[in-house]
């Protein structure tokens, strides 16, 4: 059990007790609340596999938009137009996120493309491949790729059509799996690796770290992982327009969750996701109870969200959350950190 | 006589570009100056924008007339967000910058749509159907003004850091940051003012352009991303190659859209920032890093 060594008792018990309240969630409530913890999960998913890039290895990425796009329309164009099961096409979404990645990566990691300048060109990826699926005919360009609506009596697991209930044990399932990933990742020699990068680039590369090997894994890994999120996306909502899977607005959501949570902490990117999505869901009923239909108010929350955890908790609200609760990991022999 | 098509096409994106190119500068000068990147510049555009056609609407006031106005609303804008919220954030990580600005960015666009609703809105000025003729070219005269009013507010942004006092201090704090602090150069008002005229600039941009094309909250973000593409393409913090790069991006999408579909025309300047990024990394007249 070294995963679990020096984790004090009491996060333990809430851990365990979060797990089965997860579990039995969707027997006791009704399928909007389903839906908005689909949500959450969801934004928990990528928002982790987005940490990896930016919270692990320092890498800041405007454009994780294009990962959940390509992962979203290679699946489902594999259904769509082969009938292809999308556990076999998530393998496909995974390779071709990985080459976009790895293309990006390569040209800016190269060329010494770094910070702000990455992370725009991060952003004119994003928007080439959005401006690009809006004339591919074949993906149904900007009048949308559309997948054959599910008979929610019952619940088809290998193409991955059915009711919402599915649907959260499936993000339910990712999100501990990408959580439990990122637990080991930080752990190991490439989080270590990641780390030294994160904070000082020249230094790790003093120190004898191939800094270009390791930024290159970091995407790839990150765009994999996202592109799962984006299977994820197109099986749940059956419809792909390029103007809102691919759109900017898309990758600042993502990655609002792991800012707002703590950037490069575990728990950051599902706590920030649970907040900000349930805040905006609350704001959404209160709104929809006044009357008022106005677009652009939850964005303008968002901003407000985000200017003050920028302004005011720097480190994100899960660090002195976690210190707030006493979870403190002990210090143990094997933990360098 | 596809050869004139041509002709007209990239002159027409030369002076769109010429727009660009202002917009871009702004974005050189804050970045040079405070090295901070300005996310919420194209939204400051669309702001700018707004004002002029609530302006022409209401007063019937043509947005050329109304750029120097808009232009200091702008300047107060941008001279109050540096003094306000971006100051406290200039020795921060860069993506912490970042961060701070894409929220504003955020609050700015959306902030516009409740204002202003979804819908395209323009500017329709008597001479919107002019045009000139110069041998077998044909120019729109909108055109025209909008590339010479670009072309004069650069000269004047030129001149000010060139002969001003303000401008020598400004250019003292972009060359040695240490070094202006120890002479005794006010470095935080000189940093707002710098914030201050760069947002000026793309003010004065964004009343060119509402000349030029339809206005929606949505632009915003797209004239950010063109404004860095254009910066990037023209080499970081060269003033000249601002101008060079919108120049460059307006012909390349002018041509592109004639070539391909209008609609995609912004894949091309996408397409000629890889280019750049891949064989010239510092830019056109971006300095070689040494």
């Amino acid at each position: 059990m070294s995963l679990l060594e020096g984790v004090p008792r009491r996060a333990l018990i809430g851990l365990s007790g979060l797990a089965v309240v997860l579990v039995v969630l969707p027997l006791l409530i009704n399928d909007y609340l389903i839906t908005v913890l689909i949500l959450i999960l969801y934004f928990a998913y990528v928002g982790q596999a987005w940490n990896i890039m930016m919270g692990f290895a320092g890498q800041l990425s405007l454009g994780h938009a294009l990962y959940v796009g390509l992962g979203a329309y290679a699946a489902a164009a594999l259904y769509v137009h082969f009938g292809v099961s999308p556990w076999i096409g998530l393998w496909v979404s995974m390779a071709v996120s990985a080459v976009a990645g790895a293309v990006i990566g390569y040209l800016a990691f190269r060329f010494g493309v770094a910070g702000v300048y990455f992370a725009i060109l991060t952003i004119a990826f994003a928007e080439f491949a959005r401006i690009g699926f809006d004339h591919w005919r074949w993906l149904g360009g900007s009048a949308g790729l559309f997948l054959p609506v599910a008979n929610y009596t019952r619940n088809d697991i290998l193409s991955l059509r059915g009711s919402p209930t599915m649907f959260y044990y499936l993000a339910l399932s990712m999100t501990v799996a990408a959580f439990v990933l990122c637990h080991a990742l930080l752990r190991s020699r490439a989080g270590y690796y990641w780390q030294a990068i994160r904070e000082s680039p020249e230094a790790a590369q003093a120190l004898g770290i191939d800094t270009f090997r390791y930024k290159m894994y970091a995407v790839v890994l990150s765009a994999a992982m996202t592109s799962l999120g984006g299977v994820l996306f197109a099986f749940y909502y059956n419809n792909l327009f390029p103007e809102q899977v691919f759109h900017i607005s898309r990758s600042i959501e993502l990655i609002l969750g792991p800012i707002i949570g703590g950037i490069g902490t575990l728990f950051g990117p599902i706590v920030g996701a649970f907040l900000l999505t349930a805040l905006a869901e609350t704001l959404g009923e209160i709104m929809r109870a006044f009357g008022i239909d106005i677009p652009g108010v939850k964005q303008v929350f968002y901003g407000v969200c985000l200017l003050l955890v920028v302004m005011f908790l720097p480190d994100g609200i899960w660090p002195p959350l976690k210190r707030a609760l006493g979870l403190h990991r002990a210090p143990a022999k094997s933990d360098k950190g | 006589m596809p050869a004139d098509i041509y002709l007209n096409v990239a002159v027409s994106g030369l002076l769109t570009g010429l727009v660009y190119g202002l917009m871009a500068l702004g974005l050189s000068v804050i970045f040079g100056v405070v090295r901070v990147v300005n996310f919420a510049h194209g939204e400051m555009m669309t702001i700018a924008m707004y004002l002029a056609i609530a302006l022409f609407s209401a007063y019937r006031l043509d947005p050329l007339v109304m750029l120097v106005p808009i232009a200091g609303v702008l300047f107060a804008l941008g001279y109050v967000l540096q003094r306000g919220l971006i100051n406290p954030f200039i020795n921060r990580p860069e993506h912490s910058q970042f961060m701070l600005l894409v929220a504003i960015a955020l609050i700015m666009v959306n902030g516009l749509l409740i204002v202003f609703g979804p819908d395209a809105q323009s500017v329709q000025t008597r001479y919107a159907f002019d045009s000139f003729m110069l041998g077998r070219l044909i120019v729109d005269a909108t055109k025209v003004y909008a590339g010479i009013a670009a072309l004069v507010v650069a000269a004047a942004l030129f001149a000010f850091f060139r002969f001003t006092l303000a401008g020598k201090a400004i250019r003292a704090c972009a060359d040695n940051y240490a070094g202006a602090l120890v002479v005794g150069l006010d470095v935080k008002r000189l940093y707002a003012l710098t914030f201050g005229l760069g947002a000026a600039c793309v003010g004065a941009a964004g009343c060119i352009m509402v000349l030029l094309v339809d206005v929606t909250p949505p632009l915003g973000p797209a004239y950010t991303l063109l404004a860095f593409v254009i910066v990037i393409t023209g080499g970081l913090g060269s003033m000249p190659g601002a101008l060079i790069g919108g120049v460059l991006i307006g012909v390349t999408e002018a041509l592109g859209g004639l070539l391909f579909t209008p609609s995609a025309k912004s894949m091309f300047a996408f397409g000629l920032l890889v280019l750049v990024l891949l064989f010239r990394p510092q830019g056109i007249l971006g300095k070689s890093p040494s």
